[in-house]
């Protein structure tokens, strides 16, 4: 995993402002790095690659996302309802 | 927090409030001023004895009540637009928090590093102790570290509700499914408090909203005693 990616993991506080998000409303910026999250492992997991650098999306989505919505979408991944594409 | 026979805004708790505060100030000054002018000009005019029919126009007055009302429209709007833009400011948080709203009561999530999630009911009257505030105080209040950035992620659970905390100058509606985001920094340390200000049931008026803003050392204490109370 390169360098900067793994300080910026270090040194996490809290999610950063994202310019593509820059309004109240910021349900589309959880939902995005949950979706961002799971395409990355599943992206480097198929090249056979460490999924390291997925941990930031995984930080983001936590901090964003309520605990109630991730656990939601978690069981719907397993049951295979997951309304996003992944 | 509100006082008996209040009139004005509670003491502001973070600096956006406080410049809402001194905007608010000159605006009703502003208002108070004009108002005052228009009630002497009213009561001169109807409790003369002279009368005049014979002027027809005069340019000078014109320009003068014209022009003078513009540039204290401009007096108004360049202040506000100066706080509209400021409270509309990239800020960078140090912490994110989750307020999630149910009936009736709002619970709290920080997950930026470990998932510490708690409810936060409204203690009822006869459960108060001596000094505490009726209808205020709940059992776990939101404990935030002072002077420091902070972005609140607002949501709800079920219906409608909104987080409101009045000396700070946050109002935010809590939607279900969506994610509304606002941001404080609260000025002093100290317990601010609010009550949800929309329409969301039969105890609408008990799940209110108390903020303790406390030095960094004491949150983090904070946050690892109720993370193993979890």
């Amino acid at each position: 995993m390169s360098d900067t990616v793994e300080k910026k993991i270090k040194n996490y506080r809290t999610a950063p402002f994202d310019a593509r998000f820059p309004n109240t409303n910021q349900t589309r910026n959880c939902f995005q790095n949950y979706l961002d999250f799971h395409r990355c492992n599943k992206a480097l997991s198929a090249k056979g690659q460490d999924v390291a650098p997925c941990d930031w999306y995984h930080r983001v989505y936590k901090t964003m996302c309520p605990m109630s919505w991730v656990a939601k979408w978690d069981d719907q991944i397993e049951a295979g309802s997951f309304p996003g594409k992944i | 927090m509100a006082h008996p026979s209040q009139l004005g805004f509670q003491d502001a708790a973070s600096p956006v409030m406080e410049e809402l505060l001194h905007f608010h100030d000159h605006a009703l000054m502003i208002v108070i001023l004009i108002s005052t002018l228009v009630l002497y000009i009213i009561v001169a005019m109807v409790s003369t004895k002279l009368t005049n029919k014979y002027i027809l126009d005069s340019q000078e007055i014109e320009i003068v009540w014209t022009v003078l009302p513009a540039v204290i429209l401009i007096l108004i709007a360049l202040p506000s637009l100066r706080i509209l833009y400021l409270m509309d400011e990239i800020n960078d948080p140090h912490l994110t928090i989750k307020a999630m709203g149910h009936q009736w009561y709002w619970s709290y999530e920080y997950t930026d590093y470990e998932n510490l999630g708690f409810d936060s009911y409204m203690i009822p009257t006869q459960d108060l102790l001596p000094g505490q505030f009726r209808l205020l105080e709940t059992d776990h209040r939101m404990v935030v570290p002072v002077e420091s950035p902070i972005r609140i992620l607002v949501s709800a659970e079920d219906v409608l509700h909104s987080w409101a905390v009045p000396s700070m100058g946050i109002k935010m509606d809590a939607v279900p499914g969506r994610l509304n985001q606002t941001a404080f920094v609260t000025s002093r340390p100290g317990l601010f408090y609010g009550q949800c200000s929309e329409i969301c049931g039969a105890n609408h008026s008990f799940m209110p909203i108390v903020i303790e803003a406390v030095p960094l050392e004491h949150f983090e204490k904070w946050s690892t005693v109720m993370l193993q109370d979890a």
